[in-house]
């Protein structure tokens, strides 16, 4: 009989037990992380929708219908339309200038660009109403005794110029609040990705603009959809900054989340969540999209690399 | 300017600097910069007196301390939650783990009215969470527990995002030796792993204190609008607004500009420190 001790054991791969938490460990760690999520994210989530259908589906669709939820959804549209773009312009320009030039002063450049993102919404409106309201900068110039180009101050006087508590300063804070969605996504994404394949194209003969089209476009298009669809859900939920330049006009000066505030004050629950489930759902499409961008993104560098 | 931002001569085979440049600091000036110019110069029609009389009276006073407080506990909660969170995700398999990862990030989608109108009716009194709190004696709405929930609810996204990468990137070889060296699985995860997340987890800390410190939409309705009790400071502004007094309302504005703009230099400091440890990972 051989002796087990001299018999040779092929080596085997070491358990992973030195390097793994007990099961015991485990299973807390992943039920208290659970339990968070379902208590913080989970529930609010099932809870606007039951509250949302609680007087049925007639009522959840006749608030829809309402023509103060109609004016509401379309300010909503209409700021997201102009600022979504704007930002997207903004965002590609400054990347493109960042990522593929040096120039001294960049770092705070990039710095500026975030700065929207740490100034609290109120302040963002606060800001437009300093400078457009009764008592800013052109509340002043329009009441001026002799303000220079009297005739630009006649002709804004005379058309009942507005921006602020009306819709061009809706647009505007919803602007200042999703500036930096866009240039945030493509700087690091551009930076990465460097010049030569550009340099390349230029080289080989293409103008300026094919080379944008034909080779940075298809490069950034993932993180392009990706900041836009980011900039887009923020655009259309702001709520602050827009609180602070609507004037809440109903009707008129009112986004989705101004429709909610409302409907909320007036003590209709149901309207309020039937209107919040709307934008819930845009949420939840947000976070399908940009997992499907993830993936789709990670697919791509995959083939690349 | 035009010298601040000139460029270094060199020849440049790629096209656009002058109208991409141009463009950026344009857009920037006319939408960010000139606006918030404005506030400094609103403060500036202030004398000294009046502008420290209005920062320091007394409903301002209050709502610094409730929207520091609350936001630091919210953080901390946040820190803790959070760094589980992202462990799990990162380290073990379960059923359902994808959509938990894409669910994370629902408060940055979800705008924060909507938060705000779900959190107050969940907590209110006859609520699915408010009535269970009722009888262990916690008001949640209209009191400042409320704006510590809320304020927990927005921030919850921020470490769990800054931590998940640096997790994943982590070296097993450093944890293998730490173990073959006789540590034991706390041992290790508190002297091997913990240190190299501390940067992240700062970083995560201060992006949900700095988001904390500036929410409005969401904390409203659940905080109720008690002066002195559960005014935040975003709210002591806006009631200075619908009075019409821009004056008092810009010099608070100028107190949470200032400290957010400290914040913002914190944590480009702590980025860089992340990323430092990131890359001698990766190297």
């Amino acid at each position: 009989m051989t002796p087990v001790a001299t018999t040779f054991h092929p080596p085997r791969p070491a358990p992973r037990r030195s390097t793994n938490e007990p099961p015991a460990v485990r299973r807390l760690l992943i039920g208290t992380a659970l339990l968070f999520l379902v208590l913080f994210l989970v529930l609010p989530l099932v809870f606007v929708f039951a509250q949302a259908f609680a007087k049925g589906i007639g009522f959840y669709f006749q608030t829809l219908r309402d023509p103060l939820a109609w004016s509401a959804i379309r300010l909503t549209l209409i700021a997201a339309a102009i600022a979504v773009p704007l930002n997207c312009v903004f965002g590609v320009a400054a990347a493109w200038a960042i990522a593929k030039f040096d120039f001294r002063g960049k770092n705070i450049l990039l710095t500026l660009i975030d700065l929207p993102f740490s100034v609290s919404p109120v302040i963002a409106g606060l800001i437009y109403v300093l400078v457009f309201g009764a008592q800013g900068w052109l509340g002043l110039y329009l009441t001026a005794d002799n303000p220079k180009f009297p005739w630009l101050a006649n002709w804004l006087n005379a058309e009942n110029f507005k921006i602020i508590f009306a819709v061009p300063g809706i647009v505007l804070a919803t602007i200042f609040v999703t500036f930096p969605f866009v240039a945030r996504e493509l700087i690091p994404l551009m930076q990465a990705q460097g010049r030569s394949e550009e340099e390349a194209a230029r080289v080989l003969g293409a103008s300026g603009w094919q080379t944008f089209w034909r080779v940075t476009v298809p490069n950034i298009k993932w993180g392009l959809l990706y900041g836009v669809i980011l900039c887009n859900a923020r655009a259309m939920g702001e709520f602050g900054a827009v609180s602070v330049v609507s004037g809440h006009i109903r009707g008129q000066t009112d986004t989705i989340p101004l429709h909610i505030e409302a409907l909320y004050d007036d003590y209709n629950f149901t309207g309020a969540f039937a209107v919040a489930s709307l934008l819930a759902l845009l949420a939840l499409v947000t976070l399908g999209l940009k997992t499907w961008v993830e993936h789709q993104n990670a697919a791509q560098n995959k083939i690349e690399t | 300017m035009a010298t601040f931002l000139s460029r270094p001569k060199k020849i440049r085979v790629l096209p656009g600097f002058r109208l991409s440049l141009g463009f950026t600091l344009f857009y920037l000036g006319l939408i960010v910069l000139i606006p918030l110019a404005a506030v400094f110069w609103k403060t500036s029609t202030l004398t000294w007196a009046q502008f420290w009389h209005t920062i320091t009276m007394p409903t301002a006073m209050a709502s610094y301390r409730l929207t520091f407080g609350a936001s630091f506990l919210a953080a901390l909660v946040n820190a803790f939650f959070g760094l589980i969170v992202a462990w799990v995700l990162v380290r073990y398999e379960f059923f359902g783990k994808k959509i938990v990862d894409s669910l994370v990030d629902l408060p940055f989608a979800l705008p924060t009215a909507v938060a705000g109108i779900t959190l107050a009716a969940l907590y209110s009194q006859n609520g699915w969470i408010g009535q269970l709190l009722v009888p262990l004696g916690i008001k949640a709405a209209n009191s400042q527990t409320g704006v510590f929930i809320a304020l927990t609810f927005i921030g919850l996204p921020f470490i769990v995002r800054t931590v998940q990468p640096i997790l994943e990137d982590l070296d097993p070889e450093l944890e293998e030796a730490a173990a073959s060296l006789g540590a034991n699985r706390w041992q290790v995860f508190s002297r091997v792993i913990f240190p190299m997340l501390t940067p992240a987890l700062l970083t995560g800390f201060a992006l949900a204190f700095a988001r904390a410190l500036g929410e409005y939409g969401s904390v409203i309705f659940i905080a109720g609008n008690i002066p002195m009790k559960t005014q935040i400071t975003p709210v002591v502004i806006m009631q200075e607004l619908d009075m019409f007094d821009y004056s008092k309302a810009t010099a608070i504005a100028v107190v949470m500009l200032v400290v957010s703009f400290v914040l913002l230099l914190t944590i480009n400091v702590l980025q860089w420190w992340t990323n430092r440890y990131n890359t001698t990972n990766l190297a």
